[in-house]
């Protein structure tokens, strides 16, 4: 008996250090497949601005600004309509609402982003070039949106989970002073789940960096650099879309290749930072409660 | 999206081989025992892979004991696939590139063509935008950036959107060597960066369809009758001539192209006689149903 148990736990252990061990060997083999491209290629031609590999031109800066034209933008759509269905799930819709909207928020987190970006193709892009007079429906702006609608039920469950941590004497306290309900979410529960909020939107950044499918098909690819305001409307190529699209061709161990692995890094870089700041977020939950309070 | 098909075409081929299988079992004892070989691996350009796909489940009904299996991925990969010795036939949109013989070379043949179809670039519109012919110069300035509006080519006061195939494509290549560089050599422009690139053809027909400001190429089996195609002429002065498979082959439409199959040395056995059934009349009409231009033969 005593020894099966201790099989139970070695396993457990096994399976807890794997993800530690597969996440150093991607990291490892990332920078041994991406680092040569340093010494490969000129400093000055991989920050270039022109993305045209098949005539070695290797900037990569429009693919940055890109990707991060559209997270931004998906997040500025996310956070209020994220945010806002989470406190009308958690503080506002009686039992019976929540019971068809919660699996409802879930299912939306289930489609595929593949199907996102078919109807992205056919219905909103159409849509956006005519509602907006633009000269292509295939731009950034829509990107944005499909990201927006695969970063919401994220939000949704994390901003709801920083709402239900949010200790009910504090709405009790509040109400009891004469609060209305509005008063009690905008002045105690939002302040309160302040960090968990924050923490839900990183994580909804980090979807948002990493998906490749839905904006390759409907931003376009262009690899255009951020000029201002304008950029949020025209096309844009990701480095998620990059990769995804050339990836497939390219002659293993080439300058390209290189340069490909080399945005992996970076990407995974980017992702280390969201992580890095969503996990100190969460690490002092507790300070935040007490702000309000004093 | 075109990362997907390669996928969907080896499931087809699966389904095609399983099939071939059961009428095989059944007359193994007529199997022809001098055929030593009856399996053909054929790989390559996502151009000509329905093509290739049509032709080989024909001869698979003609010749049940011959088992052919197709699958894309692009004519760089096809190439790769042949050194690397996995495949019988390389798929090919394009000529094969000095380096890749070099490398066949070094790995011990020598890589045979075989022009087994013809394919025209077609340059496409919305059916409303009221532009129906160009010259080969207009088309590179408007890729290269120099002309942005329709009325610039006597069309509607519009924004023109450029559209092309990604950058890994063998339809890319030509377009840029053909039309964007008018087949100088020592042109080194460039499409610009705000053009368009997608995933697949069906993504540029889909787009021009719906955009009226939209402008794209696409090989000629590609083009469906929601888009419309416009007429071509060299140069200023010149007839301007429509994609048709009479133009490709009178020589006349200025954008057209071979397509290819490469085997590894000079065809033997199966590999010969479906070759040589390719350049038949009977799967030449294939080509022609698929929207390609057959080839020719005397």
């Amino acid at each position: 008996m005593k020894r099966s148990e201790g099989w139970i736990t070695n396993s457990i252990k096994i399976a807890g250090s794997s993800s530690i061990v597969f996440v150093m060997l991607i990291f490892i083999f990332l920078m041994r497949e991406g680092l040569p491209a340093l010494n490969e290629i000129d400093i000055s031609t991989l920050f270039a601005k022109r993305w045209y590999p098949i005539e070695d031109m290797f900037g990569i800066l429009p693919l940055i600004s890109g990707s991060l034209i559209v997270t931004i933008f998906s997040m500025i759509i996310a956070l209020p309509f994220g945010v806002g269905t989470a406190i009308y799930i958690g503080e506002i819709a009686p039992q019976s609402v929540n019971e068809i909207l919660k699996p409802l928020v879930e299912i939306l987190a289930g489609i595929p982003s593949v199907v996102l970006g078919f109807i992205g193709i056919l219905v909103l892009s159409p849509a956006m070039r005519m509602g907006l007079n633009l000269p292509t429906g295939l731009t950034a702006l829509t990107g944005a949106v499909l990201l927006a609608l695969i970063a919401i039920p994220t939000i949704v469950s994390l901003t709801e989970d920083a709402f239900y941590a949010v200790p009910g004497s504090y709405r009790e306290a509040a109400y009891a002073l004469g609060a209305t309900q509005w008063q009690v979410i905008w002045r105690v529960v939002l302040p309160a789940a302040r960090s968990g909020i924050l923490n839900a939107v990183m994580l909804g950044i980090g979807r948002s960096l990493g998906e490749t499918m839905a904006v390759m098909m409907v931003t376009g690819n262009a690899p255009t650099i951020f000029t201002g305001i304008e950029s949020f409307i025209a096309p844009v190529r990701t480095m998620t879309a990059t990769i995804a699209s050339e990836m497939g061709e390219v002659a293993t161990g080439s300058a390209h290749y290189r340069v490909l692995f080399f945005i992996g890094i970076i990407l995974f870089l980017f992702s280390l930072v969201i992580n890095i700041t969503s996990s100190s977020l969460s690490m002092r939950p507790k300070r935040g409660k007490d702000q309000v309070v004093s | 999206m075109e990362g997907k098909a390669p996928g969907i075409f080896f499931v087809i081929c699966l389904l095609c081989l399983s099939a071939c299988q059961q009428a095989e079992s059944g007359e193994a004892g007529e199997n022809n025992a001098a055929l030593s070989q009856t399996y053909i691996e054929n790989k390559g350009s996502d151009t000509l892979v329905n093509l290739a796909l049509a032709w080989a489940e024909e001869y698979q009904k003609q010749y049940p004991q011959i088992q052919i299996s197709v699958t894309g991925g692009g004519s760089g990969t096809g190439f790769a696939a042949l050194i690397n010795g996995t495949i019988d036939i390389a798929n090919a949109s394009r000529e094969i590139k000095q380096e890749e013989i070099e490398t066949s070379l070094a790995s011990g043949f020598e890589p045979v063509e075989h022009i087994v179809a013809n394919d025209a670039i077609a340059v496409i519109v919305n059916p409303n935008n009221p532009v129906d012919e160009l010259t080969l110069q207009q088309v590179s300035d408007i890729y290269k950036g120099k002309i942005t509006n329709w009325q610039e080519v006597g069309g509607e006061d519009r924004p023109i959107v450029k559209l092309s195939r990604e950058t890994n494509s063998g339809t890319h290549v030509y377009f840029l060597e053909t039309v964007v560089r008018l087949n100088n050599k020592e042109d080194k422009s460039i499409f610009s960066a705000d053009t368009l690139l997608l995933p697949s053809s069906e993504g540029i027909i889909s787009e021009v369809k719906d955009n009226p400001n939209a402008l794209g190429y696409d090989g000629l089996g590609y083009v469906t009758e929601e888009v419309k195609m416009v007429a071509l002429a060299p140069q200023e002065g010149d007839a301007y001539i429509l994609p048709s498979a009479s133009s490709v082959i009178n020589g006349t439409y200025p954008i057209s192209r071979h397509l290819y199959m490469y085997t590894r040395g000079e065809a033997e056995g199966i590999q010969k006689e479906y070759l040589d059934w390719i350049l038949s009349a009977n799967a030449q009409d294939i080509v022609t149903e698929l929207g390609f231009v057959p080839v020719i033969t005397e």
